[in-house]
């Protein structure tokens, strides 16, 4: 926490700054401290905090599930193992459901995603001040511990599905078919010169529907999370104004916690089911 | 809550986790989830043939005791059938026994009364003799009077 100017303006602020590391203007490369050297470091700088929890996030996921995989047969399972199976379980019949075409990327995608997102929205229930607090006993000024509320960490996920449509589209029907797919509908016509004249029109809807893929998957699981993590900076703040508004502050907390859960898990379970949605929609012609 | 290299950063790692997915995670799960399937249908369909033969096993079992009933009961009348003939057979065996022997006693009794009235006879005839002798020495001769005691011993 910023140590003098403890306004709430700067407790919202300070808990909305990544920590960023990059090339200062001045040439040498390092932490920014504050809001405006981070915009001054531009595109080439990194939130070293959405990294670090979303990685380990990631490597937790990959190696508890890994351990599973190690012990998995055809015997009895029990304990994670157990946990293990539903999860995937669960998973297998979500995509056998949605996505129709053999592709042995589909299923683990989605369980990445689901799992992985769903670990990352969950740092959100951990009290938001708890570790950005340690960090700064350790010395570190920023710490924003959801990767989700990071716009960075969304797009980063929703490009990489993304950049998957666009394969498997230009894969499954090929250059011409994917062109055309994208130029010779809705409207149709058979009459040539109409057809030219469609060409941009229809260009520019499904270029539209096309990148709004993307930039809805993202935006939605960012904008889903950030809203939540703002209220729970909000809340924190009530801690700070007096007894009967910290007490309220109590039970909001919890109240908004527990709404909280349904949040973070219909989120994950939305991006992934929409990622599906998306492939399938890549590997089927119209 | 810049755009930067993060985004980057982000996809690499997104793609890596998802790699590594779909190489070490996926695979060795859903093969053992399918191969327990398999297992648990296999079991199924064994537990289910299982009650079949067993079912099969009962049914033969049944007939072969009702078989073994339907001779036992076969053997028994053929018995009690044996029994009665072999008791008909014994009592005319007996009797016809019992009818010779008494026979071979009646004719051996005849034969020792006939003996025995012989003898008798001749005794009676040389008692007599001897005592018409003892009687009759010095008048009568023997030879003289021979026939005549031989009629009287044909006569007893």
């Amino acid at each position: 926490m910023a140590s003098e100017k403890l306004t709430s303006t700067g407790y919202i602020k300070h808990h909305l700054q990544n920590l960023t590391f990059g090339q200062h203007p001045d040439g040498t490369w390092g932490l920014a401290h504050g809001a405006d050297e981070a915009k001054e470091m531009g595109f080439w700088a990194i939130h070293v905090d959405t990294m670090f929890w979303s990685v380990f996030l990631g490597a937790l996921f990959l190696w508890l599930f890994r351990k599973a995989a190690l012990r998995a047969s055809a015997d009895t399972p029990s304990g994670f193992l157990n946990f293990v199976e539903w999860v995937i379980e669960f998973i297998d019949n979500n995509v056998r459901s949605s996505f129709s075409h053999k592709n042995a990327m589909v299923a683990p995608l989605a369980l990445t995603l689901f799992v992985w997102i769903l670990l990352m929205n969950t740092m959100d229930l951990v009290p938001v001040d708890w570790i950005p607090m340690l960090a700064s006993l350790a010395g570190i000024e920023y710490m924003k511990v959801v990767p989700t509320t990071d716009p960075n960490a969304t797009f980063g996920m929703a490009f990489g599905v993304f950049a998957l449509t666009l394969f498997y589209s230009i894969k499954v029907k090929g250059p011409l078919g994917f062109a055309s797919e994208l130029t010779m509908q809705p409207f149709q016509a058979n009459n040539p010169i109409l057809k030219i004249i469609f060409i941009p029109i229809n260009f520019f809807l499904e270029f539209v529907s096309l990148i709004a893929k993307p930039l809805s998957l993202s935006l939605r699981l960012f904008g889903n999370l950030f809203a939540g993590e703002m209220i729970f900076i909000l809340i924190a703040l009530l801690f700070s104004g007096g007894i009967v508004f910290a007490l309220a502050g109590g039970v909001l907390q919890l109240a908004w916690a527990v709404f909280h859960i349904l949040i973070v898990l219909l989120q994950a379970f939305i991006f992934m089911i929409l990622t599906i949605v998306y492939l399938e929609m890549a590997h089927s012609h119209h | 809550m810049n755009i930067n290299a993060t985004l980057i950063g982000q996809t690499i790692a997104f793609a890596i986790f998802v790699w590594f997915c779909m190489k070490f995670i996926w695979p060795p799960i859903v093969g053992a989830l399918n191969e327990r399937k398999t297992r648990i249908a296999d079991g199924l369909a064994a537990a289910e043939e299982g009650r079949r033969e067993k079912a099969e096993a009962q049914e033969r079992a049944a007939k072969t005791r009702d078989e073994a009933k339907d001779q036992a009961q076969e053997i028994i009348r053929r018995a009690e059938r044996r029994e009665t003939e072999m008791v008909e057979e014994a009592k005319v065996t007996a009797r016809t026994e019992g009818e010779r022997i008494l026979a071979a006693a009646r004719g051996e009794i005849d034969k020792e009364i006939n003996r025995a009235r012989e003898e008798l006879r001749q005794q009676i005839a040389s008692l007599a003799v001897a005592g018409a002798s003892q009687i009759l020495t010095r008048e009568v001769d023997g030879s003289a009077h021979s026939k005549m005691l031989d009629d009287l011993a044909n006569e007893l």
